[in-house]
């Protein structure tokens, strides 16, 4: 298995010497790192290509990495019923870069570019209907990013005097605690309010 | 007569529609009964699952996945499980590698006995619905004695399963094993044969081989378009390489071979289910790596180091080295896929999952195009469709 996954990485990587950025095998799985305007190419190489046969597109998502300047990764899941195998394909891209989409190769994609537009707001170009998926109807914000609140925003209840529902902002009795479990052997800073000033001026 | 220009007509499906399983909107473009377009709106049961799981450690994120699909809950956790185990790396007991794929199975068989029921509900039959529901409730019997749950089990955990199988239990879903058929004979004699089911179903919402890989398909609807592709068989996880079962396979793509389908892999399930009872050895039902799993409660009582790894696990929780994976199990409705990033923390960095239903759904536009009206509903049936998936 491991065997046939390197073969396939170095074939990968061998013919796609410019568009693949990095190879990576790992809990005996293969992901590869691509760059963001070669993904159209990268995946109609792995679609057609008779070692590859990666036909189905199981999963297109976002993760967001807010300390990056290029913060989110778009990850391509494909599965190759053909050789029974599967890779990750992964690339970077930012807020404003909008990521060519693959919509035309794997109508699939379609619903799963719109949930990552709609989660983490990546944009992607070309795609026919580019419209929110799961969050309601006129949400503003982008709700799995990093910066989001979990609470949210606004909250939503029905109200009788306007004989509607109303959209209000969010009031929480207590606040969200996020506790820190770390241990305090393994690295806990201990920041004294007013400690950062006297290192400033040492 | 002066020939008449006739508008196409748009119809709202849902959000409260019987056979619209759940809280679909479906916005149709009729002409006059001919299906022209189909746009589903989704996300009216959106509960930020994956958010709320990035704020939760992995034991307390595993709740989360049954109230995914929650007409086979177990399916969904076995999932998360394998795919935090494969990053952690940890060896899972024999006897609860057999207790997840037994527990499995009785998914499979709570899911199925609910989608065929429903379909035949959706074309016109209410007696399978009646029928189906009283042996879903034995299942969810089986449940309950193992976790105390009917439905929302939370039974899995990363590196086995929380409890043993209560005494007795063995005993009954053997008991159950054996008379279970007769029960699906008697739905099978209602609706196999059945004149409206046959003319509701047969050659209606066909896939092709093609169509099914480009759309994403997998489990009952890839298969229908005779693609032997079952993940149990392909790339078998805990021990279900270790058992003897087939796999049903479609000729026609249509929403009659999926319910046909459907009903052979019931008896398949029955099969899995035996050998699971056959074969279990005795011994851990849990990872005894006080790094995985928590200790007993018996230990918590006499050891010191056993209460404080305890509180450990319950407040702080594991910690799961750094890197990603995408993990697929064969749910009873398809490919179920978790896509999970650890950061080295104790909880997901990043956890994705990928529902069978969301992809399935997205075929229906292609699927009901030119056919009639009434046909959507069965094919929506035939899909197998629960928001709670579809929405996350």
């Amino acid at each position: 298995m491991e065997n046939a996954l390197s073969e396939l990485a170095s074939h990968i990587e061998g013919e796609l010497s410019t568009e693949v950025i990095e190879t990576k095998i790992a809990h005996g799985e293969l992901f590869v790192e691509v760059r963001a305007d070669a993904i159209e190419k990268v995946l109609v190489f792995l679609r057609d290509d008779s070692s590859c046969k990666f036909q189905v597109l199981c999963d297109v998502c976002g993760v967001d990495y807010p300390e990056r300047p290029q913060r989110f990764d778009v990850v391509y899941n494909l599965l190759s019923l053909k050789h029974n195998q599967r890779v990750t394909v992964k690339l970077k891209t930012d807020a404003r870069t909008p990521v060519p989409s693959v919509v035309s190769l794997f109508p699939t994609a379609n619903w799963f570019e719109r949930e990552a537009w709609d989660m983490y707001g990546i944009m992607f170009s070309g795609h026919p209907d580019l419209r929110r998926m799961l969050t309601d109807y006129g949400f503003d914000g982008h709700p799995l990013r990093k910066d989001f609140p979990l609470t949210g925003h606004v909250e939503m209840r029905y109200s009788e005097d306007e004989k509607r529902v109303v959209y209000e902002p969010v009031s929480l009795v207590q606040e969200f605690r996020k506790f820190d479990f770390q241990s305090p052997w393994e690295g806990t800073e201990y920041v004294l309010p007013g400690d950062e000033k006297a290192t400033e001026q040492s | 007569m002066a020939e008449v220009q006739i508008k196409n007509y748009t119809l709202n499906f849902g959000p409260q529609h019987p056979a619209a399983h759940g809280v679909l909107r479906m916005v149709l473009e009729l002409d006059g009964e001919l299906v022209e377009r189909v746009d589903p709106h989704i996300g009216l049961l959106h509960r930020g699952t994956e958010k709320l799981i990035e704020h939760k450690t992995y034991m307390q994120a595993m709740p989360y996945f049954d109230r995914l699909d929650y007409s086979a809950p177990m399916a969904q956790e076995h999932a998360f499980v394998l795919a935090a185990e494969r990053l952690l790396g940890c060896e899972v007991p024999r006897r609860a590698q057999f207790i997840r794929v037994l527990y499995s199975e009785i998914s499979r068989l709570m899911n199925h006995l609910m989608n065929v029921c429903a379909q035949a509900m959706d074309v016109g039959a209410t007696t399978p619905m009646l029928w189906g529901f009283v042996e879903r409730e034995t299942l969810m019997e089986f449940y309950e004695r193992v976790s105390g749950a009917r439905m929302h089990a939370a039974y899995f955990r990363v590196g086995g399963v929380h409890q043993d199988l209560p005494a007795g239990l063995a005993d009954d879903i053997r008991k159950f094993i054996s008379e279970f058929p007769k029960v699906l004979e008697d739905i099978s004699t209602l609706l196999t044969e059945n004149r409206i089911f046959k003319q509701r179903n047969v050659d209606i919402g066909v896939v092709t081989q093609e169509e099914a890989m480009a759309w994403g398909f997998s489990g009952v609807m890839l298969r229908s378009t005779g693609l032997p592709w079952d993940l149990r068989k392909a790339q078998p996880y805990d021990v279900y390489a270790e058992l003897d079962f087939d796999v049903p396979v479609g000729l026609n793509g249509d929403c009659y071979d999926r319910y046909l389908m459907r009903m052979e892999e019931m008896r398949q399930s029955l099969k899995i289910m035996e050998q699971c009872l056959d074969k279990m050895p005795e011994g851990p039902v849990l990872s005894e790596d006080p790094k995985i799993a928590p200790p007993r409660r018996a230990d918590m009582k006499t050891s010191m180091e056993a209460l404080i790894n305890h509180f450990k696990h319950y407040t702080e929780g594991v910690r799961v080295p750094e890197g990603e994976t995408y993990t697929a199990v064969e749910a009873p409705k398809g490919e179920f896929g978790v896509y999970l990033v650890s950061d080295g923390t104790s909880k997901p960095y990043r956890c994705k999952i990928r529902a069978p239903g969301f992809a399935h759904l997205q075929g229906m536009d292609f699927l009901t195009r030119g056919h009639m009206l009434a046909d959507a509903s069965a094919i929506l049936g035939s899909l197998d469709i629960v928001f709670g998936e579809v929405d996350r």
